[in-house]
């Protein structure tokens, strides 16, 4: 009797660990399956969803299909990637252009053929940005960049160096009308993303470009000379230092110290607005400036970007979507009022620059914006290059921190 | 002898059990069901036949009156196979693979996905409008316009030729939503040209294309075309590679044997942090379940005797344990920050709390007690009460103090008690991923080295190293998770072999 159960639950054990193994696998394709015919399936965050949807039903009825649109909230990018190679992936996907580079090594995307004119629709910044290995992987509807918002109140004039920057600064802290000097996010393990501007400013760069104008991970510029004098400029705005700089000051309360009023300046992009209008505050936009007899701050670009999914099972359809239909103006000044970022469609900007002082505003500051790195080597940069920011922010050798930072971002980029 | 085994209840009722028993074998063939489908459509012939004699034995064990045990322990062992057991060898298989970023799928999807990245247009070639048509057979074809002239044209495999008409005889034009149902035929069609072939963008316009990259599989190489370069299959790396050592991103996943395993003994940036990690870890860990077990108790026996306004005492007590970790952890982390943080503003100080390496292991640690005191102090109430009151009045009589009656006998009791717990708190806060990651993030890091903070745990250490540098690395991960596996497996193992000799005295 033992025995015989101690077999039955054996047996079952097996059938159930093989079911679970090879049903966990098939289950999901199965449901896709059903979307096959003239369905559209597209995945993107909840605000563009909710943007989305009224043209994709639009594109529906005049195509004669269903379009579903599904909101991912979260990590986008991973779930995009493990649902396409389980095969209950989208057919298409919007996202941030700086995922190219992984998406395609993980054959998740395919190319789009855009005409000529469709391409010269679009900003040429943008355009650059979503071209990879010489081909364009996705059509671009909105760009970001990082600008200076001032205090008008507090201070004026927009500074024309980080120098004239640092002395209204530290003028109104005398004052007492402040208590920080700029509001640049850092937090303890530093911000790339916000340091950038600065750090070309001061002559470091993070990738060389080879001579297809793209990015050339072979040519790492974190631990040149030209990075380690930025870094040690950055050590001189830091806590040590002029005290602008504070690691202190992180993604989470930096808006909130400007809106307080607490600090003049506000390194942010275009998602900051919102809420420094509903604070009441006097503001205005201008690029972040750089040193003196410094290169120019150039902040990175961020372009949003419609992709088709190489394992999507409409690929036809999703190819007609992306490239004939996202790059019409309607859509792109529909999603723009769904979140106010520059479109990328050059006839789109026109039509809401207008409506919108503060659009041209961004756009100038963006004016000489590089496309953020999308090649699979970035992501070995992040880290490190941030935690080398924060360093030196409190007061760290600037030499070996940069030094040690490239070792990390060389080892262990493949 | 079921007569004998079913209880005076069930017999009181045998409708009613025979509904429930029917509702709920009735799921499990509903649930076979739902899941058989996608399995036979999947061509998974050794899932189905699992899943058929799962559900089989299932069936049979709960509608015969024999094998009464393992109707008890059936279920649970079904639960913990499907959530225990089959992720740990999951884990340990994906351990002996390269699988991660670049290497996720198969060779035959890397190979497709270097061909159609190499499709590019033709320079100078034109741009057609494109209608998707099928012949009367239901071949396809594509109906192109030249917009420059207006020529029509009706492309197939066999070429391209003029169009006698707008569709001409015999071509049927698909709407969207019918030639959408033929997508992938679409995708794939190429009418052949001088200068490579014509193939859609969409379902309207249509361009003459080239794939540059090919592969030859009599050679297992990928060819570019245009510069010459051939790229060989490297079976033990999962990739092309060319003589002069470059990879094409696109690689596929294979079995790489004891690569992860000897990469994280032998790479030295892991091992030299490793050692240092692994002491802070058993630190972070003793002094985590230490802490809120001292707190905790004290606490429980605090409010173990007579006072007033007792259970108001102990619910603002066990508030803690009632707000969700996760948002509570953020909330320390900016109770700490050292300009706006609440703590330098009440205490009026400027320490760098998560600045410097002590801080902010100190600091971590005051969290982690504050989280996780009230779990202890519940447990020590219930184990507390559970001591009978005899045993208390026994050494009282004689002649024991309060202090060396808790010491000598009411502490030993409790830790037979709760050993096994403290030790499953261990073993929880040993690999206590979120209350470093949204807390310090493992920092502060030193000026030369990012890659290891002063608060690092082995868990936060090695998700860095296998996601925080070139994409997501499963493979490398699992067998780090392997290796965390069983340095928490001894740790257990030695201590509930040492709560056991314990037992052995008290009881």
């Amino acid at each position: 009797m033992r025995i015989r159960t101690a077999g039955a639950i054996a047996a079952s054990l097996l059938c159930l660990a093989g079911a679970a193994a090879c049903g966990s696998k098939s289950e999901k394709p199965a449901t896709g399956a059903t979307a096959s015919n003239g369905e559209l399936v597209i995945w993107a965050d909840d605000k563009r969803s909710a943007a989305l949807k009224p043209f994709a039903d639009k594109f529906g009825q005049e195509n004669g299909v269903t379009v579903t649109i599904q909101a991912i909230s979260k990590d986008q990018q991973t779930t995009f990637l493990t649902a396409s190679q389980q095969g209950s992936g989208p057919d298409v996907m919007v996202g941030a252009h700086d995922w190219i580079g992984n998406l395609v090594q993980n054959g998740a995307i395919d190319p789009v053929q855009l005409s000529d004119e469709q391409k010269n629709g679009i900003q040429p910044g943008a355009i650059k940005a979503v071209t990879f290995n010489g081909q364009t992987y996705g059509v671009p509807y909105a760009t970001e960049n990082l600008g200076l918002i001032r205090n008008a109140e507090l201070a004026p004039d927009a500074p024309a160096t980080i120098e004239d920057l640092v002395a209204t600064g530290k003028k109104l802290k005398a004052e007492k009308k402040v208590s920080e000097i700029l509001c640049l996010q850092s937090g303890q393990n530093g911000d790339a993303y916000h340091a950038y501007p600065l750090y070309a400013s001061a002559g470091g760069y993070l990738f060389g470009t080879t001579s297809t104008g793209e990015y050339d991970a072979k040519d790492l510029g974190v631990g040149k000379a030209g990075s380690i004098a930025a870094f040690e400029k950055l050590r001189a705005l830091g806590e040590k230092g002029d005290g602008a700089l504070k690691r202190s000051i992180t993604t989470d309360n930096s808006t909130a110290t400007f809106t307080g009023g607490k600090c003049p300046f506000l390194v942010a992009g275009p998602w900051a607005t919102a809420d420094v209008k509903k604070a009441g505050i006097k503001y205005d936009i201008s690029p972040v400036p750089g040193f003196k007899g410094g290169k120019e701050a150039t902040p990175f670009l961020g372009v949003q970007t419609f992709y088709v999914a190489s394992k999507g099972r409409n690929k036809a359809l999703a190819q007609e979507f992306v490239t004939n239909y996202v790059t019409t103006a309607d859509l792109a000044v529909a999603l723009y009022r769904a979140e106010p970022r520059p479109p990328a469609l050059t006839a789109a900007l026109e039509q809401v620059k207008g409506q919108d002082p503060d659009l041209a505003k961004w756009a100038d500051a963006g004016r000489n914006a590089i496309p953020l790195p999308a090649i699979p080597a970035m992501a070995a940069v992040w880290e490190p290059f941030g935690k080398a920011e924060a360093a030196v922010i409190g007061g760290a050798d600037a030499r070996s921190t940069v030094e040690a930072a490239a070792k990390t971002i060389s080892s262990s980029i493949k | 002898m079921t007569a004998q085994l079913e209880g005076p209840a069930t017999r009181a009722l045998p409708v009613l059990r025979h509904i429930i028993r029917i509702l709920l074998l009735g799921t499990v063939a509903a649930v076979a069901i739902w899941a058989a489908f996608p399995l036979a459509e999947g061509r998974h012939w050794t899932g189905l036949g699992i899943l058929a004699a799962t559900t089989a034995g299932l069936l049979y064990l709960y509608t015969t009156s024999r094998h009464i045990p393992a109707k008890y322990l059936v279920p649970g062992t079904l639960f913990l196979i499907v959530f225990q057991i089959f992720p740990v060898l999951y884990t340990a298989s994906t351990a002996f693979t390269n699988f991660g970023d670049g290497h996720r799928g198969s060779k035959a999807d890397a190979i497709t996905a270097i061909q159609t990245a190499s499709v590019t247009r033709v320079p100078g070639s034109t741009e057609y409008q494109l209608k998707i048509v099928t012949k009367g057979d239901g071949a396809l074809a594509f109906l192109i316009t030249d917009p420059a002239t207006g020529q029509l044209s009706i492309g197939d495999s066999a070429g391209l030729r003029p169009a006698g008409g707008n569709p001409p005889p015999g071509y049927t034009v698909l709407n969207a939503g019918q030639a959408s149902a033929r997508s992938r035929e679409i995708t794939d069609f190429a009418v052949p040209t001088a200068a490579g072939a014509i193939r859609s963008a969409g379902l309207s316009r249509a361009y003459e294309g080239t794939a540059v990259r090919a592969y030859d599989q009599a050679t297992d190489s990928i060819r570019d075309s245009v510069s010459g370069k051939v790229w060989k299959a490297d079976e033990g790396a999962g990739a092309f590679v060319a003589g002069d050592g470059e990879r094409l991103a696109q690689g596929w996943r294979v079995n790489v044997g004891l690569a992860n395993f000897t990469r994280a003994l032998t790479d030295d940036t892991i091992s030299g942090d490793f050692l240092r990690t692994l002491v802070w870890n058993f630190v972070f860990a003793t002094a985590s379940t230490g802490g809120t077990f001292l707190v905790g108790m004290a606490f429980a026996i605090a409010l173990q005797g007579r006072m007033r306004l007792k259970g108001l005492y102990r619910i603002l007590l066990v508030l803690p344990y009632a707000m969700p970790s996760f948002a509570m952890l953020l909330v320390w982390r900016d109770l700490f920050n050292t300009d706006f943080g609440l703590i330098n503003n009440v205490l009026g100080t400027n320490v760098d709390w998560f600045g410097t390496g002590l801080t902010a292991q100190f600091a971590v640690l005051l969290v982690q007690l504050w989280l996780g005191y009230p779990y202890m102090f519940l447990v020590t109430t219930g184990a507390l009460q559970a001591i009978p009151g005899e045993l208390t009045d026994a050494t009282r009589v004689d002649g024991a103090g309060p202090l060396q009656a808790f010491r000598a006998v009411k502490l030993p009791l409790l830790l037979v008690a709760l050993t096994p717990l403290l030790i499953s708190s261990f073993a929880f806060n040993f690999n206590n991923f979120n209350a470093i990651y949204l807390t310090t993030e493992g920092g502060p890091f030193p000026a030369d080295n990012p890659a290891n903070g002063a608060t690092d745990l082995l868990i936060t250490y090695t998700y860095r190293l296998a996601f925080g540098g070139s994409g997501a690395q499963y493979g490398f991960a699992a067998a780090i998770s392997i290796f965390i596996f069983l340095i928490v497996a001894v740790v257990s193992a030695v201590s509930f072999r040492r709560t056991r000799a314990q037992e052995e005295v008290y009881s």
